[in-house]
């Protein structure tokens, strides 16, 4: 992994975080109408998976999605003129934060019903193999998604098919309150079951973001070499509530210290500690970084505030497609 | 009497049923959770313990099928889903399995299961989290669907339908929640099957159900202020229909507007104005009419998402229209409120 990876992985990470700090810190201002998922603490999955990415190859995510879209070169004016309801968001506010889009950088779905986004994934491999493009897919799912019936019906489709796909799990132990222990069996772990399904299959340490670049420059290199289908979980923590800008370890559904212990481990420090020690990063690197994110979040939240909110016809467009097919 | 809000209802028909029959339990991802289902399964698990306030894994076609087994097997769950439209992914159970049972075994075993949905509305959440689905439900043989509108229905509603030994879609609009009403300390029941005259009135019927109830409410009295006395029909129950409440008030009135809670098209409201044309035809003054969802799916941001709702003054419009009566002499207040949350305690982001 060059010295650029490796810093550049740290950019990713650090205005991952720190937009949705800001996102946050200015929701209470009771603007930002929509219900929103951060993923603060769980940064070093997106921006790890996503750095081996190329611009066609497709993502497709659920309800929590905002660092999957700015890791995969969303633009974070159209995320955040979504996330306020905006004709500037990515879809002029139809959608809001659970249904992120932006097909120039190959975010092709986010929706917040659990799984339903796993076959719709694998549907789109299936379709890059019958239109022969040589791209793959990376479905973003949580711990929650395996659960459904919908997960275990489209890894066997892709298994069976050998789709160009990469499964990835991100086990953050947590649906909504319900902890992992209340609705899976002990012992048994994720990715062990997508192996069952005859899919290659492995775990790693998502807060490390060169463990999940690693892991992942590996998977896509098998699925590009027409190899099938891949499986990664990686187990990492969210820090804030399910849904909404606050903390909420006051509510007692996390196990005593479970929290602390995930952020003494936070992705982006523990990236920022290694590149210090090797001598790849400091205070001079710092500030021009800090200083050029906050000048884009300060220039995305102003368009965000200041665009218009959609007209009153737009409610009708877009119902139906009228238009016929084009060669 | 003493007021209760509508979660506080049904938290307290809840825990008196399961406290009056120990077959009767709950089940549903979060539903032992801190916040309780927006409050109404809180305390339960304390008092009922794991194994009767159940969480499960998030496969909602599976877990109503084992709710349907337990059923089978002599127990009384009720299952509840954050959302109505996190359900449709066991429409198959519901509607294949469940509605079915007793008819396809005819009558040798029955499912007594309760299956709460709440609607979601406001505060963007989109096309997935805000849908009014049911017509869909009641269009079903087999299934019950109740939608209790105050707090004092929405307790007795829920005795009956725990009672019930057929399949009941309990659906609550998430802006009920938080509504007051006088609710008696006593187990009692209102039956499935029969509406309420919610407001009396010679003018006019509208028939309405879930949370347009308040909006007709309110219109009704905006009405009144212009001298045009509407009567309000409450359904509460979508399937059985009481067919006999609403004919009697269009018999009397001549006149009919739908509020429909749903999309406009192919709904509750299609289904009352037929039942009402085929039986009573020649008790219409003026052509029944209807309003409900605007036919487009729920947008997320508010300046869209308000459009899609009737308010109490498009009630009046329509009314007025209906009874060709000149706007002006109505006296509408615009709320102060803002159009995506139901009142002003609410701060996001549910
Ligand atoms: C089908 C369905 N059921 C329930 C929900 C409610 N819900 C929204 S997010 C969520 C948590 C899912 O957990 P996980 O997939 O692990 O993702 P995380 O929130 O932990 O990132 C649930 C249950 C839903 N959106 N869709």
């Amino acid at each position: 992994m060059t010295p650029e990876i490796r810093k550049k992985l740290y950019f990713e990470m650090l205005r991952i975080r720190m937009i949705e700090q800001k996102i946050a810190e200015v929701y209470p201002e009771q603007e930002m109408r929509c219900p929103v998922h951060l993923c603060i603490g769980q940064e070093a999955v997106a921006a790890g998976v996503c750095a081996n990415l190329k611009v066609e190859d497709q993502v497709v995510s659920a309800h929590r999605s905002h660092a999957h879209y700015l890791a995969k070169g969303g633009d974070l004016k159209r995320m955040l003129g979504e996330l306020y309801g905006k004709v500037s968001g990515c879809a002029h506010g139809k959608g809001g934060s659970m249904h992120l889009i932006d097909l120039n950088a190959g975010l092709l779905a986010a929706v917040p019903i659990v799984g339903s986004t796993i076959p719709i994934g694998v549907g789109a491999a299936w379709g890059m193999v019958m239109k022969q493009l040589p791209h793959l897919v990376v479905v973003f799912f949580g711990d929650g998604s395996i659960e459904e019936g919908v997960f275990h019906e489209s890894l066997n489709f892709a298994a069976l098919k050998k789709l160009p796909v990469l499964f990835l799990c991100e086990n953050n132990f947590y649906s909504v309150y319900s902890p992992l222990e209340v609705r899976q069996p002990a012992g048994r772990e994720i990715f062990e079951i997508a192996r069952a399904h005859g899919i290659e299959s492995h775990q790693g340490d998502g807060n490390d973001v060169e463990e999940v670049y690693s892991m992942t420059a590996h998977a896509v290199e098998k699925i590009r070499q027409g190899k099938g289908p891949m499986f990664l979980e990686f187990k990492t923590f969210r820090w804030l509530e399910h849904c909404g800008p606050f903390w909420d370890d006051e509510l007692g559904y996390r196990k005593e210290n479970e929290l602390q212990n995930w952020r003494e481990r936070c992705p982006v420090k523990l990236h920022e500690n290694k590149l210090r020690s090797e001598g790849l990063l400091n205070e001079h690197d710092m500030v021009p970084m800090v200083n050029q994110i906050t000048e884009e979040i300060n220039e995305a939240f102003h368009s965000a505030k200041t665009s218009p909110l959609p007209p009153p016809e737009m409610l009708w467009t877009h119902v139906y497609d009228e238009s016929l097919p084009t060669e | 009497m003493r007021e209760l809000k509508y979660f506080e209802a049904l938290r307290e028909a809840t825990d008196q049923c399961m406290e009056r029959d120990s077959s009767v339990y709950l089940m549903g991802l979060g539903v032992p959770d801190p916040k309780g289902i927006f409050g109404t399964t809180a305390g339960l698990l304390k008092k009922y313990g794991k194994n009767r306030v159940l969480d499960m894994p998030t496969a909602e076609n599976g877990m109503t099928g084992v709710a349907i087994g337990t059923a089978l097997m002599g127990m009384r769950p009720i299952m509840t889903h954050q959302r109505v439209d996190f359900a449709l992914l066991a429409l198959e159970q519901i509607v294949n399995q469940a509605a079915k049972w007793y008819y396809m075994n005819d009558g040798q075993m029955h499912v007594p299961l309760v299956i709460r949905m709440i609607v979601g509305r406001g505060w963007g959440q989109g096309p997935q989290h805000a849908q009014s689905l049911e017509s869909w439900f009641a269009h079903i043989p087999g299934l019950k669907v109740v939608m209790p509108a105050n707090p004092y229905d929405a307790k007795g509603l829920m005795i009956s339908s725990i009672e019930d030994n057929n399949p009941v879609i309990f659906l609550e609009n998430r802006w009920l929640h938080n509504i007051y009403g006088d609710v008696p300390q006593e187990y009692y029941k209102v039956p499935i099957g029969k509406a309420r005259i919610a407001r009396e009135g010679r003018d006019l019927t509208i028939v309405t159900h879930s949370y347009m109830v308040l909006e007709s409410l309110r219109a009704a009295d905006i009405l009144a202020s212009g001298g045009i006395d509407a009567e309000v029909i409450d359904l509460r129950t979508l399937r059985p229909l009481d067919h006999t409440t609403v004919l009697d008030s269009v018999k009397k009135t001549g006149n009919l507007l739908v509020v429909d809670h749903g999309w406009i098209h192919y709904g509750v409201s299609a289904e009352i104005i037929a039942m009402v044309s085929e039986q009573i035809w020649d008790c219409l003054k003026s052509p029944p009419r209807r309003m409900g969802v605007a036919d487009v799916p729920i947008p997320s941001s508010r300046s869209l998402a308000q459009y899609c709702y009737p308010r109490s003054a498009d009630v009046v419009k329509m009314v007025a229209e209906m009874l060709h009566k000149p706007m002006d002499q109505f006296k509408i207040e615009i709320s102060e409120i803002p159009s995506d949350i139901p009142d002003r305690s609410f701060t996001g982001p549910f």
